[in-house]
């Protein structure tokens, strides 16, 4: 591979695309790779169908476009946690409860729930006499985003006084509350929240209605077209496309700079300004939100929510992919949420099937899909063994595993060798502020 | 007490006293800075130095006492809030955000005076961008100010040793105070940084109205710019004056300088 690769450079063909791509505007440079991804995964449901099926090699077969809604759904929950733990390297244990708010929202404004009621507003694919509250999803989107950012905020403004493991623990309780609460909802005082286990269904389809249908062509409603599954695919890739835009511009800016200073830092960033509980809380809010949005479009796309969806399980492994992708890099967590969410939606499964049919003897098959949690297990201890920086690392990660200790003006002072460690030796009266 | 009515003054602080469980390590301390004065903090290790900064910064509680600051109580108020009203701070142990560009650590100092919020800076909006392009013109002012030359994309970690105590500084005047809190600015240093340091701090007092509280254990620095010594042993003041003063002072030279500061 290596004397190719030199043959090939010698000869000025790498060398040369090398170089003229060093020379293409820096956007260009930038966003052309998400650009190429983002034309492969739009047209996906076109070309899917002449991918071939059955016994690809190892994969088994393609996801079919039902299963990547679900996909790109899961990615879009994992970006959005990645500004809570990436970026402001808050561990949340509990995010599932913003997926569970997010989707629950959805089963109020958008569905049969409340029968004593009869509101509609802008409404499609459902009939105008229906009782129940039936806005359109659109709305119902940001509604449910800003309601999980709400909730996020209430989550936050008792448990980020805590730090480290104990703010793990405190959201892992409430992870397990939601769902908990959700479940048990169905008669507060006599009053039925949210239909306890049986959870809220049938929830609204999205759509554009009729004017919009008859005038320009769109959709009226995703549930009665016949490519429903591809239509909630684009959807789903224009919510998840939203996100990453938002986080990345978040990231550049004030707000995101005062996130990576807590993570880096609590006590020096608080001592340079930044109020830490306000941006923290900031962090939650806005991972709520994304979460929520997510939350309230699959709750769509399922036309249901079920308080056995939000199981712990969920934020584990939402987390996974965060670690997996490279905490705070938007780009490792959006791929490594993909493949994350594909093996378990179908990818182990269908793997198992593979290696059935190939690999293992009749008389020892293994059902590997089984094992999921042990695999990912396997997965994040390899990571962390061998690639600890994650898939893509953000940026400066890598950087400074690339350049290492050689910056340009890391030339020795010998003189100082022994103050490497500051504070060391006969100095030093105060040390580190001691907290928590 | 009589310091209290001198209204020349920025900082106040009254009877400050902060306690660890039984240990007092900063005892009834009542101490002024004057506006654009340098005022050093020098003891031997344990004399309450730091814990006394801590608690100008927010960083601790104090358990009584007063801290007034350009006429604001900021007793028990939270360390942003301080730094809001004016107090820049460096740390003894370097506490640069060390996976962030050298730009990005003095950008950070810069938060409280910066306005961009979330809708603004999503959608780029023309004012968020052009706050975001005068920081960045001042950041780099302010890291050739301190001296840093061609380091603004570096790492803060991957700074040598003297880079990264000069960020400290810039981080902290980006932060635009009125009262900068140097804390061992100099530990680590070799004589050739530390001459350097000193020019670095004449030319801080020439060019901004910054008053300086300095915590520093070489002599040679703490009398170089001083205006005014205080010497703290086991969390009391045991002595205050000019360098001049504070060099034959008998209870300083006991306690902390020795013998040979007096030659």
């Amino acid at each position: 591979m290596r004397t190719y690769r030199a043959e090939l450079a010698r000869r000025g063909g790498l060398h040369e695309l090398g170089a003229q791509w060093r020379r293409l505007p820096r956007p260009v440079q930038q966003f052309s790779p998400a650009l190429a991804l983002l034309a492969v995964a739009a047209t996906y449901p076109f070309y899917l169908s002449s991918l071939p099926t059955g016994n690809v090699p190892l994969i088994y077969s393609f996801p079919s476009v039902r299963s990547a809604v679900t996909i790109i759904v899961f990615t879009t929950m994992a970006v959005g946690l990645n500004v809570v733990v990436g970026y402001c390297g808050l561990l949340d244990l509990g995010y599932v409860a913003f997926y569970a708010i997010g989707a629950y929202t959805s089963g109020w404004l958008a569905s049969g729930q409340f029968q004593q009621v009869r509101f509609h507003f802008g409404s499609v694919g459902v009939a105008h006499t229906a009782n129940g509250i039936h806005v359109s999803i659109w709305l119902v989107l940001l509604i449910a985003a800003l309601l999980t950012a709400l909730g996020g905020i209430l989550i936050g403004l008792p448990t980020l006084r805590l730090r480290g493991d104990y703010l793990a623990i405190v959201t892992l309780g409430f992870g397990e509350i939601i769902p908990q609460f959700v479940r048990n909802a169905d008669s507060l005082h006599g009053f039925d929240l949210t239909h306890g286990t049986f959870g809220i269904s049938p929830i609204d389809s999205p759509g554009f209605g009729n004017t919009l249908h008859d005038s320009l062509g769109l959709p009226s409603a995703y549930s009665q077209q016949f490519d429903a599954d591809r239509l909630f695919f684009w959807t789903a890739l224009g919510i998840l496309i939203v996100t990453i835009v938002c986080c990345i511009r978040l990231r550049d800016s004030r707000l995101g700079r005062a996130w990576i200073a807590i993570r880096e830092d609590e006590t020096a960033a608080g001592a340079m300004g930044i109020p830490l509980m306000r941006t923290k809380t900031w962090a939650y809010a806005i991972g709520a939100f994304f979460g929520g949005a997510a939350g309230a479009y699959i709750a769509s796309f399922n036309a249901g929510a079920f308080p056995s969806q939000f199981s712990f399980n969920i934020s584990v492994f939402l987390l996974c992919m965060v670690i997996l992708g490279g905490m705070g890099s938007i780009w490792g967590v959006t791929i490594a949420g993909a493949i994350l969410a594909w093996l378990n939606v179908e990818g182990l499964a269908n793997i198992g099937t593979w290696l059935n049919d190939n690999i293992f003897p009749a008389s020892h098959q293994i059902e590997v899909a089984k094992y999921q949690f042990g695999i990912y297990g396997v997965i994040i201890v390899l990571m962390m063994m061998f690639r600890p920086q994650g898939l893509i690392p953000e940026a400066r990660r890598k950087r400074e595993i690339e350049e290492g200790g050689h910056g340009p003006l890391d030339d020795p002072l010998y003189e100082m060798r022994g103050a490497d460690e500051p504070g060391a030796g006969e100095r030093g009266s105060g040390g580190p502020v001691p907290r928590g | 007490m009589s310091e209290r009515s001198d209204s020349g003054d920025l900082l106040v602080a009254d009877e400050v006293r902060k306690e660890f469980g039984g240990l007092i390590a900063v005892n009834d301390l009542t101490f002024t800075i004057p506006k654009r004065g340098i005022v050093s903090l020098i003891g031997p290790n344990g004399a309450g130095k730091t814990t006394f900064f801590n608690a100008l910064t927010g960083l601790y509680r104090v358990t009584s006492g007063q801290i007034l600051f350009d006429g604001h109580d900021v007793t028990d108020k939270p360390p942003h809030a301080i730094t809001k009203l004016g107090v820049g701070r460096t740390f003894q142990n370097i506490r640069l955000f060390p996976q962030m560009t050298a730009m990005e650590n003095v950008l950070v100092g810069m938060h409280a005076r910066l306005k961009g919020g979330i809708i603004g800076s999503i959608f780029g909006t023309p004012r968020v961008r052009r706050e975001e392009r005068e920081a960045r013109e001042k950041a780099r002012e302010l890291l050739r100010f301190s001296g840093l030359r061609g380091v603004d994309e570096e790492l803060a970690e991957s700074l040598s040793y003297g880079d990264q105590r000069r960020l400290e500084v810039a981080r902290a005047l980006a932060t635009e105070p009125k009262l900068l809190l140097l804390d061992e600015p100099t530990a680590g240093m070799n004589p050739q940084e530390t001459v350097t340091f000193m020019e670095f701090v004449s030319k801080l007092r020439e060019e901004r109205p910054v008053a300086i509280l300095l915590i520093e254990h070489d002599m040679k620095v703490v009398m170089g710019v001083s205006d005014r010594v205080t010497v703290l042993d086991y969390g009391e003041k045991i002595a205050e004056g000019s360098p001049q003063e504070i060099q034959k002072d008998e209870r300083v030279i006991e306690a902390y300088l020795g013998k040979a500061a007096t030659t």
